[in-house]
């Protein structure tokens, strides 16, 4: 069909939609920050640690803040949001009109999509101005691994809410993987402080691999293809999955 | 002009046919009904005209088009109001009309439209806080607010009170003349008696009856109800052999007859006869109630 996959009124809806959300403010944009304050307040996060290659931890917690919005955003709010527009037949009403309801989807996820880019900008000018984390030295580098980061993580909401018949149990499914994937992202051990082994590991999964690329990025470099690669191939995964399974009713 | 063609529509669910072979066609300007019990089909019919189920065998033409192959063009001349549907919970009023508005190349003017169905004090009210009138009346709203030429209405007035259900029925009339083509699903007959020009009474995925409210009415046996209580005891067999009686209840001096005109020609002429007084005479016509129970149990 030659219609849009975007309408503009429905964005603007959504947009507003998202402002009337107190909890899915204060978890996709404020929180992630909000820790990255915490942590950096303890003072024996602010020493360099030679385990860390002369890192503070704080500087560590950085990438982790980035990515962090995302993963509670794309595993807890969107799937829900996009399951429950199915269940209550929001959708349905919308297949009516001549505009798609996959318009109503997609206006969701760039809402969302947009919210955890500010997320991360925030934690990164928090991070630079609080405490003096050095920002990207790899400008380009950094945005396209973010970019592919959040990718994949509409990518993976748009699973859930796929294989998920309604909102509690896209919820239960979005918690079960939230907490591997904040693991992996770096969020109780960030990766530069992982084994060895562990890191290599974690570096094959969608998070684990953004956290790695966003901290070459951070050091200067471009980040390696492997992991860009990584997270490439999952979104690719990850959407074609989520197309096949999803059911509009 | 036929605006809704719909010609042995076939659609199964689990090997289980809930609509088998249902034709009907509906002209411009006319208000059509579909009657029927729970689960007859009454819905799924209505939802392959709107486009939202695929039918697995049938033909069905909205304007001349195919409401599943050209979609968006059927969408954008049809009104829908849905059996069960819901808009997001944060959603106001107002935003709703103008989001619903901006989806259509023409659409209609939604203030006065809000203000017919009553609803220019909640536009700034979320529909998550509406009460289930409230929301009845704004899907209503949203049917019409792109100035269709076709309206779907499936279960028009549920929930709505009296007063509520009466404006939404002017309003349905007034819509009507303007020469719009409304398609009303339905199981409450008093509106299918006021509103509808013909309707299509559906059992078990088959048109049981399609006539207009009267022809129904009066092609069901016993469209007159004649009941007395006789001075003097009258016979039964007498009784009986009146022409074109359906049915004779004689039970504690009362005499209850179902019949037609000539019965109660008859009757007046029988007391008559026997110099009998009928006390507390009722002549009632049956309504489309007794019609739509006498088809649907006929069909079982």
């Amino acid at each position: 069909m030659s219609t849009p996959v975007l309408d503009s009124a429905v964005l603007r809806t959504e947009i507003r939609l998202f402002g009337r959300e107190p909890g899915a403010i204060f978890w996709i944009l404020l929180f992630p920050t909000l820790l990255l304050v915490i942590l950096g307040s303890i003072p024996s996060f602010r020493q360099s640690d030679d385990s860390l290659g002369g890192l503070r931890l704080v500087d560590t917690y950085v990438p982790v803040a980035v990515l962090l919005g995302l993963i509670l955003g794309g595993l807890q709010g969107m799937p829900q949001v996009l399951t429950g527009y199915r269940e209550r037949g929001i959708l349905r009403r919308m297949s009516t009109t001549p505009v798609r309801p996959l318009t109503l989807l997609t206006a969701h996820m760039v809402v969302f999509a947009g919210a955890a880019l500010a997320s991360a900008v925030l934690a990164l000018l928090v991070g630079r101005l609080a405490f003096g984390v050095r920002l990207p030295e790899q400008p380009f580098g950094y945005a396209a691994a973010l970019l592919l980061a959040v990718l994949v993580a509409l990518a993976l909401g748009s699973v859930i809410s796929a294989v998920s018949r309604t909102t509690k149990i896209a919820g239960a499914v979005g918690s079960a993987v939230l907490f591997p994937m904040m693991f992996c992202a770096g969020l109780w051990v960030p990766v530069q402080a992982m084994p060895h082994v562990l890191a290599r590991i974690v570096g094959y999964t969608p998070f684990g691999a953004a956290a790695q690329a966003l901290n070459q990025a951070v050091g200067g470099h471009w980040p390696g293809w492997t992991h860009l690669g990584v997270l490439a191939l999952w979104s690719v995964l990850l959407t074609a999955g989520a197309a096949r399974w999803f059911r509009w009713e | 002009m036929s605006v809704i063609e719909v010609s042995e529509l076939r659609k199964s669910y689990g090997g289980r046919a809930v609509v088998d072979g249902v034709s009907f066609s509906v002209q411009e300007g006319e208000i059509f009904g579909i009657l029927g019990p729970n689960g007859a089909g009454k819905t799924t019919t209505v939802e392959c005209v709107e486009g939202l189920r695929v039918p697995d065998a049938g033909r069905i033409r909205v304007t001349g088009l195919d409401p599943v192959a050209d979609h968006e063009r059927v969408a954008r001349v049809l009104g829908a109001q849905l059996q069960q549907s819901e808009l997001q919970a944060k959603l106001t009023v107002r935003e709703a009309l103008e989001l619903y508005a901006s989806f259509y190349p023409r659409p209609a003017n939604w203030r006065p439209l809000a203000e017919r169905l009553g609803l220019t004090d909640k536009l700034a009210t979320r529909f998550g806080k509406l009460s289930g009138g409230q929301k009845q009346r704004l899907f209503i709203a949203l049917a019409l607010v792109g100035d269709p030429r076709v309206v779907v209405l499936d279960e028009l007035t549920t929930g709505l009170d009296p007063r509520a259900r009466r404006d939404t029925w002017q309003l349905i009339e007034d819509v009507r003349a303007a020469g719009v083509t409304v398609l009303l699903v339905t199981h409450f007959m008093e509106e299918a008696q006021r509103l509808c020009d013909r309707i299509a009474v559906i059992d078990k995925g088959r048109i049981a009856a399609l006539d207009t409210p009267e022809g129904l009415i009066r092609r069901s046996a016993g469209a007159t109800v004649i009941s007395f209580t006789p001075s003097a005891p009258l016979d039964e067999h007498d009784l009986n052999a009146l022409p074109e009686v359906a049915s004779v209840a004689y039970k504690d001096g009362r005499v209850t007859l179902s019949g037609t005109d000539a019965t109660v020609n008859a009757v007046i002429t029988l007391l008559a006869r026997h110099h009998v007084t009928a006390h507390q005479l009722r002549v009632s016509d049956a309504t489309l109630d007794d019609a739509f129970l006498d088809l649907t149990e006929a069909a079982a």
